[in-house]
């Protein structure tokens, strides 16, 4: 086939590709029109029923709360993954490494120094990058926030770190085996609060805290705002844990390559 | 059930939905554009970084379409952890061809 038989096949493809996506596009309801009625069903009775003004979490971690228990365990066993792949081959290469140029990771990097702006910018948004985190994975009941969305902001604080300092700083601050421990007591944890729930002779999952008396107080929406804590710990604790490895291994491999 | 019920639970719209459909076509047209300059551009880098703006514009779309909790995670992961994912195995693979 040549070049140019190819281009119309493509061009004939995404003309139907657009003529189809045009047309489900005007199909859509307007801004704003909502026609089915689960939406209004949960906006007329989620307050009253959970004291949490932030509905979307209290659908996420209350009504349909035991599809979120296995989306978490989906990043877990992600995360899992990433560590025994990754860690695996660290070994190896450790072993390879030996008696060349050691496995301290202080000595022997080539890693190029990182311009003073890079760092001063890193510094001045570790402080509040940690403050918007934990405000989003504490929130969770009140504001469009939650427990992933903090999670991850608070990884990216870590990040931040590692960027205004250097990998060893990064190491120092979120050491492998805290890591673990924090995403294995945050995934625990969300589980745990399904499983008390059943020990008191409730269904899984069922808030079985006091729900606080005013609706949108932090203190509010019982097990809503729990779970979203530990979703936050697991979240960040896999992030962190994600980006470590593979700092890890970048930095391991020059090492070895140098 | 009658609208007016409807919509004393709903909150009003300040915005004229017109506005809302023009914005939205916008943010449309430009994530379709974010898109295209990731699968266009060659060079592994700055296709990270053209991946991380749409990550951003994808971030966008989702606030436009009154998602704020879904662009908080789009924001995180789409626009910085993804990229620097990305970075950190090209850094990898860049070790190893030396």
């Amino acid at each position: 086939m040549t070049p140019g038989q190819r281009r119309w096949i493509f061009l004939a493809a995404i003309a139907g590709l657009a003529a189809f996506y045009l047309w489900g596009l005007v199909g859509l309801p307007g801004f704003g029109n909502y026609p089915g009625p689960y939406g209004d069903v949960i906006n007329r009775i989620a307050v009253a029923q959970t004291n949490a003004t932030g509905v979307v979490s209290a659908v996420n971690f209350e009504y349909r709360g035991f599809d979120t228990v296995g989306e978490e365990f989906i990043l877990f066993v992600a995360a899992t993954g990433v560590a025994v792949v990754l860690r695996h081959l660290r070994n190896e290469r450790e072993r390879n490494a030996d008696g060349e140029t050691g496995d301290a990771p202080d000595e022997g990097q080539r890693v190029p120094e990182t311009s003073s702006a890079i760092r001063m910018v890193a510094l001045i948004m570790t402080g509040p990058t940690i403050v918007v985190g934990w405000w989003l994975a504490s929130h969770a009941q009140t504001d469009p926030s939650g427990g992933f969305q903090g999670g991850v902001v608070l990884a990216t604080a870590f990040i931040l770190i590692y960027l205004a300092g250097q990998f060893l700083a990064f190491q120092r601050v979120s050491p492998t085996d805290v890591t673990d421990a924090v995403e294995a007591i945050g995934a625990g944890g969300f589980a745990a609060v399904g499983v008390t729930a059943v020990a008191m002779g409730l269904p899984y999952l069922t808030n079985f805290l006091g729900l606080g008396i005013t609706p949108g107080a932090v203190s509010s929406s019982g097990t809503i705002a729990l779970i979203s804590f530990f979703v936050g710990l697991e979240v960040g604790a896999a992030f962190i844990l994600i980006v470590g490895e593979l700092l890890d291994q970048t930095l391991l491999l020059r090492e070895g390559s140098g | 059930m009658t609208p007016g019920h409807l919509l004393a639970v709903v909150t009003p719209y300040t915005v004229p939905t017109g506005l809302m459909d023009v914005l939205q076509v916008t943010v449309l047209v430009l994530v379709a554009a974010a898109a295209t300059m990731v699968v266009v551009i060659r060079v592994p880098v700055r296709q990270v970084i053209a991946l991380s703006v749409y990550g951003i514009a994808l971030a966008v779309l989702f606030l436009v379409f009154q998602a704020p909790d879904v662009t908080l995670s789009e924001l995180t992961v789409g626009a910085v952890v993804l990229p620097i994912m990305f970075l950190l195995a090209l850094a990898k693979v860049r070790g190893r061809e030396k």
